[in-house]
């Protein structure tokens, strides 16, 4: 965090000025380490083990805060009797079908409830409920985003027991699978010391309960892996049995690398998302609206109102067309058939060709998996629009790229109509970013942008303007979604750019007299309210941007609720009515945060509650009540359809109700504890430009013998654009390098400041030497496991240049959010910079070869 | 302060005569020194905004003069930062005012070797035309015999370096187009 989010971790040093115990968990020793109580390397990959083990030692130790698991959490809720545990199937949950590598998820349900997929999913399986044939692609289509702004939909009442004894209670269930993940197996599957284990487990269970609360902080080193979601499942179950979810100084949280990646995840520029964590509806045979929200409507919890959430967003895309007769034209919506993600779209443009994309404000030749892919589905459009400020490598690689010097790709031979449009800069446009904890906050424009240069704002309005003017008057009905959208911004100033303050209107919302709503409770589903962003309702609340709102943090309280605004309704800390007990009481006066005043009758507090504002304490929902009113008084996780932090998801994930360990799509190591070696529902893609290496005691493995992991470095930005064009910057960190420990130097002899050549099945790159005692050989299954750290901004632009870190990745991806795994696979090094031309591609086809490296390598469902 | 060159201005008999000891401060000043006024000094407007870098959101006070910007730092009100800058955040003013920063569209033809320049209005239209025929030679009316009214002949990558209002007109005019293969660094 110090070296990623620097300015930030200037709070961690708060807090440890106030007594803070810090505790570093990285492979490598940064600047966070330099200054924590405790730094941990572990293998990378490894890290389900240890939480995990955190998890095991809660549980065996009774450490967990009763109070709060039981009321809050759905510990008490029994599983129903199909379910099987790794524990069971050595590795694997019921429902596996090893055919297709995919669960069915049927069987991880509650006693005595049905319960409906994820936000996301919940259309995905609409052909099961209709009984139509779903095909694979529609499970394959996951939907990690759908769950950012809530979880889930169950229908019934599951069976509780809230002595949490019943063999079948998720709190009983849990114990059994976690009783494997022991301190001595950390030892051995992380390489961490058993008593540095014990170390942490001590420190975080004695900072966690009534007067304590314990945080955790994570980026993409959790999120990067083909398990990546349950990285995070394992820190949600840990924080939530210790009661540190909800609370002040608790939480888990994502520190996110770009200024609105959270915006962009809530206003969603992905594929299977509508803004605010609709679903992008699925094709389905005469599938309606009222079918679309039929999962959720009747439901409990906040996603029970999805119909107005959905009608709100139609109506404001397209305005007057969209009325109840024609389903407020849900149908111009297109439809999704399975994993549209980025690599799948790569590799359309390999295998089929042809097309346009848009590449803006983002560098996937340098800073996506298998950089060499991505380059060759660019080669093979028709047409490409990059729109940067400098000169990128997604932009040039048809003049100057790594396969035009391999002599794999001639820049004549290469058809791509390549249009290079510059951007202009944050200071030359108005609009929001939404920052790491939720907040909207506004930057003004301070200048013009000169020549060419201009937002994306103004890009896509006059591109839809356009093109909208050169289909006007025609009379093909799939026309229509185009000329039927509102789209009539006002423009200003001497470039004619569209009023980013208006967009931000439309997306707050308005009532049917055109006023701007100021909460999304005031939505309604019969078309009298138009709202772009269901979440960002009240981000224009009396005609007013709360977003460029600046009140000096020193004149306000320590929640600082007057400064930007935060979704949802300016709510700093999600789910706070936990930070209060069942009787609505803090849990202690150290932690109060929000609280049930009697005498007001309403929740109060330093924040904005994340309640009903009356609901009270002892409030029991009535037969027939709906969404929110359908929960009680004692249920904070108000998106959840029961209420409820889960423990154990029943549904919402395509790889299990629970976290397991599963070694990374490549390893040196045999799984120690399942039979079943990496995720079984893990996405593998194996093909002569991906080809995978042998795990564990496969013959081949040996051939790379390493451990290699990627990461960022304070002085430069993800693919480079914003950092290596600039001399400041460049001068602080001139090189690409690789990180390895002296005793790996020794090894394979490579010398400090000398040039290493790194190799995987994909290619071969060089860097650097950087022999630093930062990098810790650890020992593993009693071997000695060498670690190597690339930071991966480097490409062949700018003003320091070298090999991209990405070359050596391949596409291998977790199976609920599709991302790759950047953080863990294994490689080769040696001494020396790598062959040049056509023999940089005899020599790695050589290591293919040694390793016997074929279409099958890595791909099996993995039961050895 | 006003520097006479005489020998009672030599910066050690300044330093003897006391107040600055250690010679750090006054004592040490030069006349050249002394003339430096801060660049943020002449400043026409102070304009608020947020770094673009990282999610922190740190804050920023973007300086301008006569349309230019001159200087950037970090916003001592923000809540968040507390007027701090990363080095990256620091380096900013360089991000929007450096010298290799493009202002001119470029266009490769297909098979072509080098950029030529185009107009900014001529590309536009070209990027258009080409969006409504790739549109029209890929649309599917229906998949797999379900209908799905799109075109999967349109892809688009980036959002995260991007506004909310960017994100929201891209997700909505794509969608209007049929286009669903609509990605950004969020998934990477």
């Amino acid at each position: 965090m110090a070296e990623c989010h620097p300015v930030g971790f200037q709070w961690v040093m708060e807090a440890k000025a106030k007594g803070a115990k810090v505790i570093h968990v990285d492979p490598r020793f940064t600047r966070t380490s330099a200054v924590a109580d405790l730094h941990v390397p572990l293998r990378a990959g490894s890290d389900i083990a240890l939480l995990g083990a955190l998890v095991n030692y809660v549980l065996s130790e009774g450490k967990e805060f009763r109070e709060y698991v039981v009321a809050y959490t759905n510990a008490a809720t029994l599983v129903g009797e199909d379910f099987r545990d790794t524990e069971d199937l050595d590795g694997l949950f019921s429902g596996y079908d090893a055919d297709k590598h995919i669960y069915d998820p049927s069987s991880w349900q509650y006693e005595g409830s049905e319960v409906a997929a994820a936000a996301g999913h919940r259309d995905a399986q609409y052909s099961d409920r209709a009984g139509e044939d779903s095909s694979e692609g529609q499970q394959r289509s996951g939907g990690g985003q759908s769950h950012g702004s809530g979880g889930p939909s169950i229908s019934g009442d599951p069976e509780r027991d809230e002595t949490l004894q019943h063999p079948r209670s998720v709190f009983q269930v849990l114990k059994r699978h976690f009783a494997r993940y022991t301190p001595q197996m950390v030892e051995e599957v992380c390489g961490v010391p058993q008593d540095v284990f014990r170390q942490m487990a001590e420190a975080i269970t004695a900072n966690s309960g009534r007067d304590r609360t314990t945080a955790f902080v994570y980026a993409v080193g959790w999120t990067h892996h083909t398990v990546g979601v349950q990285y995070i499942r394992t820190a949600a179950i840990l924080q939530t049995l210790l009661g540190n979810i909800g609370r002040p100084g608790g939480g888990i949280m994502a520190l996110r690398g770009h200024a609105s990646i959270q915006g962009s995840t809530d206003i969603p520029t992905l594929f299977n998302i509508l803004p605010g964590y609709i679903p992008m509806p699925h094709a389905h045979r005469h599938e309606n609206l009222a079918d679309f929200v039929q999962a959720d409507a009747g439901t409990k919890g906040y996603w029970g109102n999805m119909p107005a959430y959905t009608i709100s967003l139609l109506k404001s895309w397209w305005g007057d067309a969209a009325t109840a007769d024609n389903d407020y034209c849900f149908d111009y919506l297109p439809r999704l058939t399975g994993d549209h993600g980025t690599y799948n779209t790569v590799m359309r443009q390999i295998d089929e060709g042809g097309g346009g994309y848009f590449v803006v404000g983002e560098n996937p030749a340098v800073g996506s998996a298998n950089a060499k892919m991505q380059r060759r589905g660019m080669a093979n459009l028709d047409w490409l629009v990059v729109r940067d400020f400098q000169m990128i490598e997604s932009a040039t690689w048809w003049l100057d790229g790594p396969e035009i010097e391999t002599g794999e790709m001639r820049t004549e031979d290469i058809g791509t109509e390549v249009f290079f449009l510059p951007a202009a800069a944050h200071t030359e446009k108005s609009g929001s970013f939404t920052n790491t904890q939720r907040m909207l906050q506004w930057h003004h424009q301070a200048v013009e942008p000169a020549g060419d240069a201009r937002s994306e704002l103004w890009f896509y309005y006059h591109l839809g303007r356009i093109i909208r003017e050169k289909l006007a008057g025609s009379t093909d009905p799939r026309d229509r979604p185009l000329l039927d959208l509102t789209w009539d911004y006002p423009t200003e100033g001497p470039v004619a750019e569209p009023s980013a303050e208006t967009v931000l209107a439309e997306i707050n919302g308005r009532d049917a007299d055109g006023n701007p709503l100021s909460a999304y409770t005031a939505l309604k589903d019969d078309g009298s309210t138009s709202c772009g962003c269901w979440i960002y309702c009240g981000v224009y609340a009396d005609g007013e941007n709360q977003a460029a709102r600046r009140k000096p943090g020193q004149e306000q309280s320590w929640v600082a609720p007057e400064w930007g605004w935060a979704w949802p309704a300016n709510r700093r800390i999600l789910y706070n009515r936990a930070s209060a007990d069942p009787a609505g009481k803090p849990w202690s006066e150290r932690k109060a945060y929000v609280w049930w005043d009697e005498d007001q009758g309403k929740w109060t507090g330093h924040d904005v509650p994340d309640f009903q504002p009356t609901k009270r304490p002892d409030y029991q929902p009535p037969d027939g009540a709906k969404a929110e009113d359908a929960l009680r008084g004692t249920d904070p996780f108000i998106m959840q359809s029961d209420g409820k932090a889960w423990l154990f998801a029943p549904a919402g994930l395509t790889d299990g109700p629970m976290p397991a360990h599963y070694e990374p799509e490549e390893s040196p190591f045999e799984n120690a504890f399942y039979a079943q070696q990496s995720n079984p529902a893990r996405e593998t893609h194996s093909r002569p430009d991906n080809r995978y290496h042998p795990s564990g005691d496969k013959p081949g493995s040996d051939v790379f013998p390493y451990v290699f992991t990627t990461y960022r470095l304070t002085e430069h930005h993800t693919a480079g654009g914003m950092s290596r064009f600039q001399s400041y910057l460049s001068e602080l960190q001139p090189e690409f390098f690789c990180e390895i420990s002296p005793e790996l130097a020794a090894e394979r002899g490579l010398e400090h400041l000398g040039w290493a050549t790194i190799v995987t099945a994909r290619t071969a790159i060089e860097a650097r030497v950087l022999v630093t005692e930062r990098m810790t050989p650890l020992t593993v299954r009693g071997r000695t496991i060498h670690q190597v750290g690339l930071p991966y901004h480097w490409g062949s632009n700018g003003l320091t240049t070298g090999d991209a870190a990405n070359e050596l990745v391949s596409i291998a991806l977790d199976p609920n959010v599709h991302i790759q795994e950047t953080k863990a696979a294994t490689c080769d090094i040696q001494p020396g910079r790598r062959p040049r031309g056509p023999q940089l591609l005899e020599y790695v086809a050589g290591y293919r070869q040694r390793a016997g490296i074929d279409e099958l390598t890595g791909t099996e469902a993995n039961r050895r | 302060m006003n520097l006479r060159t005489t020998a009672l201005q030599w910066p050690v008999l300044r330093q003897l005569r006391g107040g600055d000891p250690q010679a750090l401060g006054a004592a040490a000043q030069s006349r050249h020194s002394a003339d430096l006024r801060p660049r943020t000094e002449t400043a026409q407007k102070v304009v608020k905004s947020i770094c673009p870098y990282c999610a922190v959101g740190c804050g920023q006070n973007v300086y301008v003069e006569d349309g230019r910007v001159t200087q950037i730092e970090g916003d001592p009100d923000s809540p968040v930062s507390r007027g701090r800058l990363c080095p990256k955040g620091s380096a900013s003013k360089q991000l929007v005012t450096g010298p290799s920063r493009q202002f001119q569209v470029k266009y490769r033809r297909p098979h072509g070797a080098e950029w030529e320049d185009l107009d900014l209005e001529t590309a536009m239209d070209m990027i258009s035309d080409r969006v409504i025929k790739t549109r029209r030679e890929t649309w599917q009316d229906e998949a797999e015999g379900k209908r799905v009214n799109r075109t999967m002949g349109i892809a688009s990558l980036g959002g995260a370096t991007l506004d909310n209002e960017e994100n929201y007109l891209m997700k909505k005019l794509y969608s209007a187009m049929g286009a669903i293969q609509i990605e950004n660094q969020a998934r990477i």
